[in-house]
């Protein structure tokens, strides 16, 4: 692999991709939306259980990628227990991380969510590490979302 | 003389020095020589087609029928000289025949609202099959919307073949057009348009043919298969993006009413009435892409003079190399095994979702196309997401398909 590919398929993406966590749909959850990227056909469902401000329990299902799938497992663990207002601020550091906007975005809150920094570097790949994050963005602001959210 | 067009020689072709003919491939893409495999997207242009634009825009560039002075006069000339390259390509009657439009889709929209307008009403339907490309299902789509008309598609078989007898119990009285292509851009089969168009006509159906997929690869004769009316875009055919064809049958084009209002489609105008043009300049509103049409006409002279007969032997060989040796990669799922096939190989790897290899296999040098391929009903008819597709020119030769098969097993150790 070149050193780029390296950057992008790093080893804990490749895992997440392959073993997702919290693949699935919370019993309790009271929120959800679905996103779509209509130029590729990735679908992801992300489901919250928001216990007043916070996110008290989140999991996400769909098909993808493997930076698609990795993004949306690493987001899931990274964004529980957070607030509203603190998963809309990570959103904004990985979109900033993975659109090459931001690279000091690695050191700060992000943590293992850094190693998406390689995505930068692949601009027709960006959507994919970003799908999840609008779908968790639009299921945080609606409780039943009717239509998908899309990355277009 | 259309026996020029499609010329055959004894001798077989000489990739390497037609690889010469395009300046884009030869280039290094992440340190590897390209590997271009996404033709079915956009062919890449031969020099002659790059010249040709360069030309018309040095020497010739003026608007057509408007001016009595030189250069008109060359333009005028050049561009119907396009439309006779067109016509003896295709093997059409008539040049009075061949519409330029923007694209295949365009052609096809042109044909929904203008032919499907006049004819289609509520109750009566559009006979489409499974495997059209979006621009062959959504236009007659919106017809149908518009006019509460129903929309049936044929199905097709796990090969991805067009299941004839379901097409044929289809056909009702209520069937006011059949639109199908000629090979699908997601599966590679080639219909057998001669039986489709004749069981149309023995109901009195007139068939649209989407040709985006075909004319870069099979010799097109549309007076043999039939056909009223037969679309496709030059920009897959080795000619520029923006310019496209629409043939359509002499009679019913000449009862067609026009697709837009403008310059150049009309015979008079006054505030009262507007008398239309004859065909086709009818459905030419508006100063056309002149020098698109010239550069496509340049595209088909040039594959003409290396014979179609020969291209299709050349790319039927690459695909049978191609869907061999792709096959034989373990875990590899070929979408799409129908008996007669062209142009392009669709498949899945386990436990490599398409997107990835498409990376791993750029970082390679090799270009292929991933998605969904403007196919969306046939992904789901096969239950997938997506596919990777590795589609042909004349310009690929068996190490292109080496190549392929050497990133696609770099792409499985990444992620073994």
């Amino acid at each position: 692999m070149t050193t780029e590919l390296g950057d992008l398929y790093q080893e804990v993406i490749l895992e997440h991709s392959k073993a997702p966590r919290n693949f699935r749909r919370p019993v309790s959850a009271n929120h959800e939306a679905e996103g779509y990227n209509p130029l590729c056909g990735d679908r992801c469902t992300v489901y919250i259980d928001m216990d007043g401000d916070k996110i008290s329990e989140i999991g996400f299902q769909g098909s993808g990628c493997a930076i698609s799938r990795a993004s949306a497992s690493m987001m899931t663990q990274m964004v529980k227990g957070k607030t509203k207002a603190e998963a809309v601020k990570l959103f904004e550091q990985f979109h900033n991380l993975v659109t090459g906007k931001d690279e000091a975005a690695k050191a700060d809150d992000l943590g293992k969510m850094a190693v998406f920094g390689g995505v930068s570097k692949f601009p027709a790949r960006v959507k994919c590490a970003t799908l999840a994050w609008h779908t968790l963005q639009s299921a945080l602001e609606d409780e039943k979302k009717q239509e998908a959210v899309s990355t277009e | 003389m259309s026996t020029a067009v499609h010329q055959t020689g004894s001798a077989a072709l000489d990739i390497e020095r037609i690889k010469r003919d395009f300046p884009i491939l030869d280039q290094k893409i992440h340190g590897h020589k390209l590997v271009y495999l996404d033709s079915a997207a956009t062919s890449q242009k031969p020099r002659a087609v790059i010249d040709a634009l360069v030309r018309y825009y040095e020497h010739d560039n003026a608007n057509i029928h408007r001016g009595v002075h030189t250069l008109s006069v060359r333009a005028t000339e050049a561009h119907d000289e396009a439309r006779e390259t067109v016509r003896c390509f295709i093997q059409a009657a008539d040049a009075n025949e061949i519409i330029f439009v923007r694209s295949a889709t365009e052609a096809i929209n042109l044909v929904a609202e203008t032919y499907g307008r006049a004819n289609v009403g509520e109750g009566d339907e559009v006979l489409i099959t499974a495997m059209e490309h979006h621009s062959n299902i959504v236009p007659w789509q919106m017809l149908c919307e518009e006019k509460g008309a129903h929309l049936r598609v044929a199905p097709i078989n796990n090969a991805g073949e067009l299941e004839l007898d379901a097409f044929e119990k289809l056909l009702s009285p209520r069937t006011r057009i059949v639109a199908v292509t000629h090979v699908s851009n997601a599966l590679g089969t080639v219909n057998p348009l001669r039986k489709i168009v004749q069981l149309a006509h023995a109901h009195d159906v007139p068939v649209l043919v989407d040709g985006a997929q075909a004319v870069p690869h099979l010799p097109v004769d549309v007076q043999a298969i039939g056909c009223d009316f037969y679309a496709f875009s030059g920009h897959k055919v080795y000619g520029p993006t923006g310019i496209g064809v629409l043939y359509g049958k002499e009679e019913i084009l000449a009862e067609m009413s026009p697709y837009q209002g403008g310059g150049d489609m009309i015979s008079s105008v006054t505030f009262e009435k507007t008398t239309y043009n004859v065909v086709p300049y009818k459905f030419e509103a508006g100063t056309p892409d002149i020098a698109g049409a010239i550069g496509l006409g340049a595209a088909l002279e040039y594959i003409s003079k290396l014979g179609m007969d020969k291209i299709a032997a050349h790319e039927h060989d690459l695909l049978t190399y191609a869907t061999d040796k792709v096959g034989a990669i373990a875990g590899v799922r070929l979408i799409g095994t129908a008996r007669e096939r062209a142009g392009l190989l669709s498949f899945v790897m386990e436990g490599v979702h398409p997107h990835d290899l498409g990376t791993i296999l750029d970082h390679e040098g090799v270009a292929i196309r991933t998605g969904h391929h403007c196919a969306q009903p046939v992904m789901d008819r096969f239950g997938i997401p997506a596919t990777a597709r590795a589609s042909f020119a004349v310009y690929n030769t068996r190490e292109d398909v080496d190549a392929l098969v050497e990133g696609m097993r770099k792409a499985q150790e990444v992620f073994a």
